[in-house]
């Protein structure tokens, strides 16, 4: 039996950790044309379930089976080059071996410096952490576990993400899940707000995502220990970097 | 040195007598006090295990919101008592803003307070879920105010003009002003709602407006007694008090009484 109450509760969009502030990019293209009504919106949702959900899903599942286990194999991760720069596995997640049930703080501070790797922009890397560090503060009190006393102040999203739902005894697919739900959840009530779109048909694309969101975290938490996707999508970056730029923007992001 | 007209009411509660002779507005500072300070209550959600567990911090600064519909005042009267209050207590603002920075901009722009001292947050349309529902973004900014100035007495925490019911959380203030002008009509503090009713202290603003809007202050006066339990309304005019001494004398009140219930700092563990 999974623990289905305590999923609904971490992918409440009211779960008071700032998430109501942020936009997910779509003020931003929403300025700029790219969304216009519910049929561009469906769009703009659709890309960033697979573009960016499939990252923070990998990752929330990721630190959801380390919290779960304290103990995982190290992960081995290839060192890709790009554009003539060797980009190794950092060297902390490196050093994380099987069985160290200790070193679960270097395990999470890897993920979060793997978290930066994949968010190139400052302003979406910012947006990362300012909700994390929200949830963290938040999950402290509502999912009690050492294990966040092995998180950084401001962790990345996801791997907040990961801890809290671990601490609520779900699963890295139930992590995941939450992850892609939430990367699609916000900038759809966002939306909502800056065009004055009917609710009941935006909630309706956000139904119409359900099964892509099961497929994208099953996908994204079939191997938890193993490598991160690294999927990667500029727009968004663009989006985030304009969009911090503003002086006239109602959203944090 | 603050104007002397900024010590009335001074360090002995008194019951404050409210313009234009409505007696029955007039509370009794026990009574008030008590309901002004719900010092009782359970440790904040907020950031105090975060903030407490980071350095041995045991001290941290009074944070009274400032809230109030669109146009009120809460600003200006921010402004006056950074002013009137910044000699005294060490201080600093969070701002809440529909466009970012615009009221930030306004305190800075005034220089009522170093830069560094004022730190605005983004409400994402929604300015009273940043105040009460979701307090998250308020916090962080807390927090780096708190960290940046570990001597912090006092933290403003101004609101996004709003509605009547838009309240702060007792996680993120300890406690809160509402500002309501005179010019929004006389009716107001009849309609209630939370902001009315439950504030610490209300403030009705813009009192020089009230004979060319037709206002009759009596009724506010009245209005707000009705509703408010006790809890102290005052009214002002920033044109004739710029020091806003009514309000400023209300919270150096609840600075002293919290000061004097911490324990001094850096005492030697």
């Amino acid at each position: 039996m999974t623990a289905v109450a305590a999923l609904l509760t971490l992918a409440d969009s009211r779960l008071p950790v700032g998430g109501h502030a942020h936009s997910g990019g779509v003020e931003q293209a929403i300025s700029d044309r790219f969304v216009t009504d519910a049929a561009t919106l469906a769009d703009f949702l659709d890309r960033r379930l697979h573009t960016v959900a499939p990252v923070s899903a990998a990752l929330a599942a990721a630190a959801c089976h380390a919290t779960a286990g304290h103990a995982i194999p190290a992960p081995t991760i290839p060192a890709p080059t790009i554009a003539g720069n060797a980009v190794t596995a950092h060297p902390i997640a490196a050093a994380y071996g099987p069985g160290d049930a200790g070193r679960l703080a270097d395990r999470l501070a890897g993920l979060d410096a793997e978290a930066d790797a994949r968010m190139p922009a400052p302003a979406v890397r910012a947006a990362s952490r300012v909700l994390g560090r929200g949830l963290a503060r938040l999950g402290r009190r509502a999912w009690p576990n050492p294990a966040w006393a092995e998180l950084p102040v401001a962790p990345h999203h996801p791997i907040a993400l990961g801890v809290a739902a671990a601490s609520a005894g779900l699963s890295p697919v139930a992590a995941a899940q939450v992850a892609a739900y939430l990367s699609i959840s916000g900038p759809a009530s966002a939306a909502a707000r800056l065009l004055s779109l009917d609710p009941l048909i935006v909630a309706g694309l956000a139904a119409d995502l359900c099964t892509s969101i099961d497929a994208v975290a099953e996908q994204a938490s079939r191997d938890p220990a193993g490598p991160l996707n690294a999927v990667s999508d500029p727009w968004f970056d663009l989006l985030a970097e304009t969009h911090a730029s503003r002086k006239d923007r109602l959203f944090a992001s | 040195m603050p104007p002397d007209h900024n010590l009335e009411g001074g360090d002995v509660p008194v019951p404050v007598p409210v313009p234009h002779g409505h007696p029955d507005a007039e509370i009794h500072p026990d009574h008030e006090v008590r309901r002004a300070l719900p010092r009782d209550r359970a440790p904040s959600a907020g950031s105090d295990a975060l903030y407490l567990g980071g350095d041995g911090h045991d001290r941290r600064p009074l944070r009274i919101g400032v809230g109030g519909p669109v146009g009120s005042g809460k600003t200006a009267l921010v402004a006056a008592l950074c002013l009137t209050l910044g000699t005294e207590f060490d201080l600093a603002v969070v701002t809440n803003d529909i466009y970012t920075t615009e009221d930030a901009d306004f305190l800075r722009h005034n220089a009522v307070l170093p830069d560094d001292r004022i730190e605005a947050v983004q409400t994402g349309c929604c300015p009273h879920t940043a105040i009460r529902d979701d307090i998250s973004a308020n916090l962080d900014a807390v927090e780096l105010l708190e960290q940046r100035h570990p001597g912090l007495d006092l933290l403003f925490i101004e609101s996004g003009g709003d509605n009547l019911t838009a309240t702060f959380s007792y996680g993120l203030v300890d406690a809160q002003v509402f500002v309501l002008d005179v010019a929004g009509g006389d009716k107001v503090p009849r309609k209630g709602g939370p902001g009315v009713t439950s504030a610490d202290l209300l403030v009705v603003n813009k009192t020089d407006l009230a004979p060319l809007v037709g206002a009759d202050l009596g009724v506010m006066d009245h209005d707000a007694a009705a509703v408010r339990g006790g809890r102290r309304t005052v009214f002002l005019s920033l044109r004739e008090d710029p020091s806003a001494a009514p309000v400023a004398s209300w919270v150096r009140d609840r600075v002293t009484e919290r000061l004097a219930a911490q324990p001094p700092t850096g005492s030697a563990p």
